[in-house]
Order: C-alpha cells, then sequence, then structure tokens
C-alpha cells in the first residue's frame, strides 16, 4: 500500500471502521513505513485533544423558548384530526354513511299487477266495462241534476230559511 | 422499554406531545453544543436549536422514516448553521478568525474559577483553558464545511453514509473532507500534538 492510499484509510483504521483485510493492509504498512506510523499518532493525539472540549449544557430558559414556539405555530385544518378528536361526530358521521349506504342498495320494486298476462288483462278490462258504462250513464244523467243537493246543503238552507 | 427516534417521531406524527417533549430532552445538548462548535455564539446557537426543535415539530405531519432521524436533524441544524454563518446579520457577532481568541469570546461556556481551591488546581484550570482556547481556536480556523465534518465525526459519532448525507457529498468526498480537516488541525495544534503524541 502507499502512503497516499494510506490517507483516505487513517481515520477509518482509527475509528475502527474498516473491514478486516483493509485493518491487516494499513497495519502492514504502518510496520514498515515511520512516516505514516507518526500521523497515524499524530491524528489519534488530535481526536484526543478534542475531546477535551468541555460540553455546555443549554440554558435554563431553552425548554421554555421551545415550547412557546412551538404553542405559537398555527393550528392546520384538518378534518381527520377534528373527527379523531370528537368519537361522537365520528360515530354518527359514520352511521349516517352506512345508512346512505343502505338506502342506495335498496332498488325500486316493480309494481305488481294482479295479472300479468296482457291477455288476461284484456279479458279483465272487458269484465269491468259494464260498470264503467253504468257509471258514464248515470253521471250524465239529466233527471238526477235536478234531484237536491248532499243532506249538508239541505239543514243549511233549512237554518237560513228559519 | 426505550423508544427509538423514529418510533417518537412517529408518535409525534400521530400527535403524541409528549414524544415530542422526549426527543427535546434526548437532543437538546448534543444540538447545541454542535451549534455553538458551528457558529461560536452561544445565545445564536441556542436560537438556531430551537428552530430545528420547530422545523421538526412543523414536518411531523409529513414526516417519512426513510432515513436515521440524528441524520435528518443534524442536517435541518448543519444547513440552518451555515446559513446563519453567511448570513450578514450575524457579522457582528462574528470573532474574527484571526483576532485572538480572549476570554470574553468564550465566557459562555467556561467554567468559573473557585477561588478558595488550592494553588495546584487553579493553576491546573489555567493550563486546561488554555489548551481549550487552543483547541477551539483550531475548529474555528477550519472553513464551514471541513468544521462541519469533523463536528459530526467526533463529537456526534455519525458514521460516514450519514455525515456524506447531511452534508449532501459522496463518501469518498466526505473521507477526503475529514482527512484535510485532522490533517489542519494536527499543523494547527502541533505543540500540543507533539506533547499529547509522546504520551
Amino acid at each position: 500500500m502507499s502512503c497516499e492510499k494510506m490517507e483516505g484509510r487513517i481515520l477509518g483504521y482509527l475509528d475502527g471502521r474498516l473491514s478486516e483485510s483493509e485493518r491487516l493492509e494499513v497495519e502492514k504498512h504502518l510496520a514498515a513505513c515511520a512516516a505514516c506510523r507518526l500521523r497515524v499518532n499524530e491524528f489519534r493525539a488530535v481526536s484526543g485533544l478534542l475531546d477535551e472540549l468541555p460540553v455546555i449544557e443549554p440554558s435554563p430558559e431553552f425548554d421554555v423558548r421551545v415550547h412557546a414556539r412551538v404553542a405559537a405555530e398555527p393550528m392546520k385544518e384538518n378534518w381527520w384530526a377534528w373527527l379523531r378528536l370528537s368519537p361522537r361526530v365520528a360515530f354518527a358521521a359514520s352511521m349516517l354513511l352506512l345508512a346512505a349506504i343502505w338506502m342506495g342498495y335498496q332498488r325500486p320494486q316493480p309494481v305488481q299487477l294482479p295479472w300479468s298476462n296482457p291477455v288476461e288483462a284484456d279479458a279483465q278490462m272487458m269484465q269491468d266495462l259494464p260498470v264503467l258504462e253504468d257509471h258514464d250513464v248515470l253521471s250524465n244523467f239529466e233527471p238526477l241534476k235536478d234531484l237536491p243537493g248532499p243532506a249538508d246543503d239541505d239543514s243549511d238552507n233549512t237554518q237560513q230559511q228559519m | 422499554m426505550v423508544r427509538t427516534d423514529v418510533q417518537l417521531m412517529l408518535d409525534v406524527k400521530a400527535g403524541d406531545e409528549a414524544s415530542f417533549e422526549l426527543l427535546l430532552q434526548r437532543y437538546r445538548t448534543p444540538l447545541v453544543n454542535f451549534l455553538f462548535r458551528m457558529v461560536r455564539n452561544r445565545e445564536q446557537a441556542e436560537d438556531l436549536a430551537q428552530e430545528v426543535f420547530l422545523r421538526v415539530y412543523r414536518a411531523r405531519e409529513d414526516y417519512v422514516p426513510s432515513a436515521k432521524f440524528t441524520t435528518w436533524l443534524f442536517r435541518i441544524a448543519t444547513n440552518l448553521a451555515l446559513n446563519s454563518m453567511r448570513d450578514t446579520r450575524y457579522q457582528k457577532l462574528e470573532v474574527s478568525i484571526d483576532a485572538p481568541v480572549t476570554v470574553d469570546a468564550e465566557a459562555g461556556d467556561e467554567r468559573p474559577l473557585d477561588v478558595a481551591e488550592k494553588r495546584p488546581n487553579i493553576e491546573q484550570h489555567l493550563v486546561e483553558d488554555v489548551r481549550v482556547k487552543m483547541i477551539r481556536h483550531a475548529i474555528n480556523k477550519l472553513p464551514e464545511k471541513q468544521r462541519a465534518a469533523v463536528l459530526l465525526h467526533k463529537y456526534q459519532e455519525l458514521d460516514y453514509t450519514e455525515i456524506a448525507k447531511i452534508l449532501s457529498c459522496s463518501e469518498s468526498a466526505l473521507k477526503s473532507l475529514l482527512f484535510r480537516a485532522y490533517e489542519a488541525l494536527r499543523v494547527e495544534l502541533a505543540p500540543l500534538v507533539a506533547h499529547q503524541a509522546r504520551q
């Protein structure tokens, strides 16, 4: 392995992120190259120095400010969320939906005639014809028009005459 | 049983505010530290960290666990930090790279010295303070992207794939970036490195 190729593997070697074969290759090179050995040691030292940087704690107001900013966020209009918050509304809506679906599946029943055969229908009409004719005659019968009206009308007239 | 970050985020998506609180507890300190080391100003770092959490909250309804939660979180944080560092509004707050590191500039995270402590401890504190300032100064001198790469690699312990995704570069480009960053730190911290390497 060349020193140039070694440059790309130093950090992986120090982090323990090389494959077994890569690690062995690096260690073989380090055993033979004093310059790379020194560089690896110095990189390790840099990493150790970076560990010395102190950790700071967020200020006590940090959480309060985050909560305030989150609380100030406008609420998004979300119907599903609204339904989730109101189980009764969700239940009523689902019942309504089911009823609508059920009614949609109820096909209107065809009117059942007492006869289905056209010949039977004609025969039935012929049987009913005298009745229709009688109704026609009675409704146009002149002498009947001279008769007094219904009983209620008579009583009204009687009261007026008195 | 400890819930994973992804599980917590999915619970936040389902409307569980308590899960957001747990994510806040889990990541506020790493985020504030990362951002403080990036932007070099404590107040600004906290503002940016709050913004990160706010963006996570805003995105809860569209959250899909396609990547690790930390990748997503630190990608937001890195972008915010890089943007704010480039933003002229913060120019006044930035400490010049060439300016000597003063106690005031770093006051946010210095441990106060206890005068009642014994003298050897005071000297030890002073030595440690000087070392810390030198290390911080060396990090501050790194170009922005190298700095972000080192901070994510060293302090968040993210793997190369994650860091590459956060910085929108290939894994090989990231390895090269990290090598150059550590090389620059090695040169900048040469006196400390030599001492450390001998131990």
